[in-house]
């Protein structure tokens, strides 16, 4: 076979002189950064060049979209906690970025995201991929930099990273000009100091609103914990527990809260809120005390806010100010970090006699469980995630994407560990859990990492398989696949009369598109995710036989590389229990 | 979204401390716009130190409503300090020029309004007066109502600056209150009433 060699410039690299894309590049580097997502392009050209210079100090990935690119750092950053790196060209690049920042940005994931940006000259004039990305994305960024100096890179990075990870984490980005790139930089400075007069960390919790909450905590009669993301963000699990552990006072859990103490806990009372166990949100609505720990008060969680823990005292931790208040008024408001509230009040609480109010938490976990249908000639969302958890029993990184799957994840995992469950809440971003996955794998190579997605879900970044084959990314995915939007069908059964509004995923004259199929699974799936995750290079099996599924699940924890377990399940099946929107617990729907 | 309601409403001024770079006057207005936080008026300037722009806001809303505002506003890294002055005793002014129709017929009215609303006539045109003036609000809207009949060309307004009085900066430091639940809020006291 003719072949033409490609090594063209490989001479050409000895004593270069620092250039601003390489002052970026070494900032990276010294901010302890491992992994960068990057896709390039021609306004990101140079810090690409540069990326290659620093090969064995950050691995560079390439994403097949920069969706994926962004996601996956978002997943890195979940599952490490350290800051995820993501990297685009200017324009269209850029804007495929956007998704990400404002996901990142409403689930507080601290994020750096780098972007090309047409040369200064140029900046104004509609230049080609040219896109104000300052502009676009300032509501959706916790801060922005347009770097129109090259000496000022180094300072530049040093803040985006102290304020993505400090504080409420969130995103910034850095839109970094062609010209500024290539700028030669002599002498860089990397221990600038940083100059943001108006960044203020909250300072340490006040003695005394550590002892109001005592007091309050001594005066209650039924407590609860309402647990959030914060308790995760802040690595604060392991005093959460122990304040859990310590004081008896059971534990609800919000979407990004979950893993904060194990689901199998005593005191666990597993997620709250519209898809929340039902004996979660009667405790809440019962409890005297409402100890909302790193939490925003989410209408996903709260539903009618006038009636939402409307019998107790609220007590309400926040390393943002502007949480507390905003939604519902705190009795005793505490702008803290929580991990460091916890830690100063947990060497002074002490167990409540809660007895009464545990009998009652008890009664309604009896009377109220999860549940169900475990019939065997067809194969339940629930029963995969559940046999899933129960093979691995906790040991796994798991992400998903958005919808039914999503929920029956959050409801059937058993948890064991924070920094174990990444998923979309505040923005409910379709097609997050492979890209995520993605991510996670890439900081933890060695860990079973697993996306449970949906077939929606999954088609929306489905081009990161390749990712996952040529970077060596061994992610297992699972997709519980009804050939239908699930979530938005279960609104249209129970909110519009089971009228099919484009939910329905294979072809149009399918009678399923409108709503008239027999209810069947199908005889052929669209599309056939085996033949596309193979033509990607990965292992896939379909399965539509419950006696299949342990069997599948263990083939696919076992395998090496990257493989899809697509599984057939009815797009009959509801997400059960759930408060509709703006309701409260009296309208639970339970079947 | 801060709850809204009808009940204790009242102005507020906001005086903010930002970082004088690009894009930060763009970034509290969008903030104030996608959190529909309705602006009454909002000016600009730099301050004695170049590094630093006053940002002067008067917003309507209970107090719940101001405190999301200004904690809003405070989240934004380029925001220095925000200061809600509305309870202090300060001094507010918005300055405005106007063109209004004076022919000579009415000149002398036109005239005899200006020099007691303690304004100036900065321009003359055959049929047409420009005044500048300045003063509180109440005080620019009624030589606005005073002029209206005579017939208004044009005119353009700063918005509201303010500062507080005395030898106490109002970077100083100042306690955070947190309102209660539900209170009303008191009706806005009138300080400073020295003019007009």
């Amino acid at each position: 076979m003719a072949a033409i060699d490609d090594r063209r410039t490989s001479t050409r690299t000895a004593s270069q002189p620092t250039t601003g894309a390489d002052v970026l590049v070494e900032s990276l580097a010294r901010h302890g950064v491992e992994v960068v997502f990057a896709y390039p392009g021609g306004a990101s050209m140079p810090m690409h060049q540069a990326l290659t210079r620093y090969r064995d100090r950050i691995r560079t990935i390439l994403p097949r979209h920069e969706q994926g690119g962004i996601f996956a750092a978002e997943g890195y950053a979940r599952a490490t906690g350290k800051p995820g790196v993501v990297m685009a060209t200017s324009g269209p690049g850029a804007l495929n970025l956007v998704t990400g920042l404002a996901d990142a940005k409403l689930d507080s994931v601290p994020l750096v995201a780098i972007t090309g940006q047409v040369p200064t000259h140029v900046i104004g004039t509609d230049a080609f991929q040219e896109t104000p990305m300052v502009e676009v994305s300032r509501a959706i960024t916790k801060h922005h930099y347009l770097v129109s100096h090259a000496r000022d890179l180094a300072r530049v990075v040093k803040e985006a990273f102290h304020l993505a990870s400090t504080g409420r984490p969130g995103p910034v980005l850095i839109d970094i000009p062609k010209d500024v790139q290539n700028t030669i930089v002599t002498d860089p400075d990397y221990e600038v100091a940083m100059d943001l007069p108006g960044y203020r960390l909250p300072a340490p919790p006040d003695p005394r609103k550590v002892e109001e909450v005592l007091a309050a905590i001594k005066a209650s009669r039924k407590p609860i914990i309402y647990c959030g993301g914060g308790v995760i963000a802040s690595d604060g699990a392991e005093a959460l527990h122990e304040f859990a552990a310590k004081t008896g006072i059971p534990v609800a859990m919000t979407v990004h809260g979950l893993g904060a103490i194990p689901s199998d806990h005593y005191l666990s009372l597993n997620m709250l809120g519209m898809h929340g166990t039902v004996y979660a949100n009667y405790a809440v609505n019962e409890a005297d005390l409402l100890l909302a720990f790193g939490v925003r008060f989410d209408d996903r969680v709260t539903g009618k806010l006038s009636e939402f823990a409307k019998h107790g005292r609220i007590v309400h931790v926040d390393i943002d100010a502007s949480e507390i208040n905003k939604n519902k008024f705190a009795h005793i408001p505490v702008h803290a970090d929580v991990r460091s509230f916890l830690e100063a009040i947990n060497p002074k609480v002490v167990a409540g006699d809660w007895r009464e109010w545990h009998k009652q938490v008890d009664e309604w976990r009896a009377t109220e469980p999860m549940t169900y249908d475990r019939r065997d000639d067809l194969i339940m969302p629930q029963y995969v995630i559940e046999k899933f958890s129960e093979l691995t029993g906790g040991e796994f990184i798991m992400t998903t994407g958005v919808g039914q799957h999503q929920m029956w994840a959050a409801q059937w995992t058993r948890f064991k560990y924070p920094r174990t469950w990444i998923s979309s809440g505040g923005l409910g971003s379709m097609g997050y859990g492979l890209p995520a996955a993605m991510g996670a794998q890439a900081a933890f190579p060695d860990k079973l990492v697993v996306d449970i997605d949906g077939d929606g879900s999954f088609v929306m970044n489905i081009q990161e398989l390749a990712t996952l084959y040529c970077e060596n990314l061994p992610v297992k995915m699972i997709v519980l696949n009804n050939q239908h939007l699930g979530m938005v069908v279960q609104w249209e059964d129970r909110f519009h009369a089971g009228n099919r509004a484009h939910t329905y995923l294979g072809p149009i004259d399918h009678p399923e598109a409108i709503g008239q199929g027999e209810g069947a699974l199908p005889e052929i799936t669209y599309p056939d995710f085996v033949q596309i995750a193979r033509g990607f290079g990965v292992t896939a099996r379909q399965v539509r036989d419950k006696a299949e599924v342990e069997d599948a699940l263990k083939e696919m924890i076992a395998h090496p590389g990257p493989y899809v377990l697509d599984v057939l399940v009815p797009y009959q099946e509801h997400v059960l229990p759930m408060i509709p929107a703006g309701g409260t617990v009296r309208d639970i729907i339970k079947q | 979204m801060a709850v809204q309601t009808d009940s204790g409403r009242r102005r507020h001024l906001l005086s903010a401390l930002v970082q004088n770079r690009p894009g930060v006057l763009a970034h509290v207005s969008g903030m104030f716009a996608s959190r529909g936080f309705n602006i009454d008026s909002l000016a600009v300037g730099e301050t004695e130190d170049p590094n630093l722009s006053r940002i002067t806001v008067v917003v309507m809303g209970d107090d719940r409503h101001l405190e999301q505002v200004r904690k809003q506003l405070e989240k934004i890294v380029t925001v220095v300090k925000v200061h809600d002055i509305s309870s202090e005793d300060y001094v507010e002014r918005d300055l405005m020029l106007i063109k209004v129709q004076a022919p000579a017929a009415v000149r002398a009215e036109v005239q005899a309004l200006v020099d007691i609303f303690r304004g100036r006539i900065v321009d003359v045109s055959p049929e047409i007066l420009m005044i500048e003036i300045s003063g509180k609000e109440q005080k620019i809207e009624a030589f606005i109502e005073q002029v209206r009949p005579y017939g208004i060309h044009e005119l353009a307004r700063t918005g509201r600056i303010a500062l507080v009085r005395g030898d106490r900066p109002m970077e100083a430091d100042h306690e955070v209150t947190t309102p209660e639940a539900g209170a009303a809020a008191e009706a806005a006291e009138v300080r400073g009433h020295s003019e007009l």
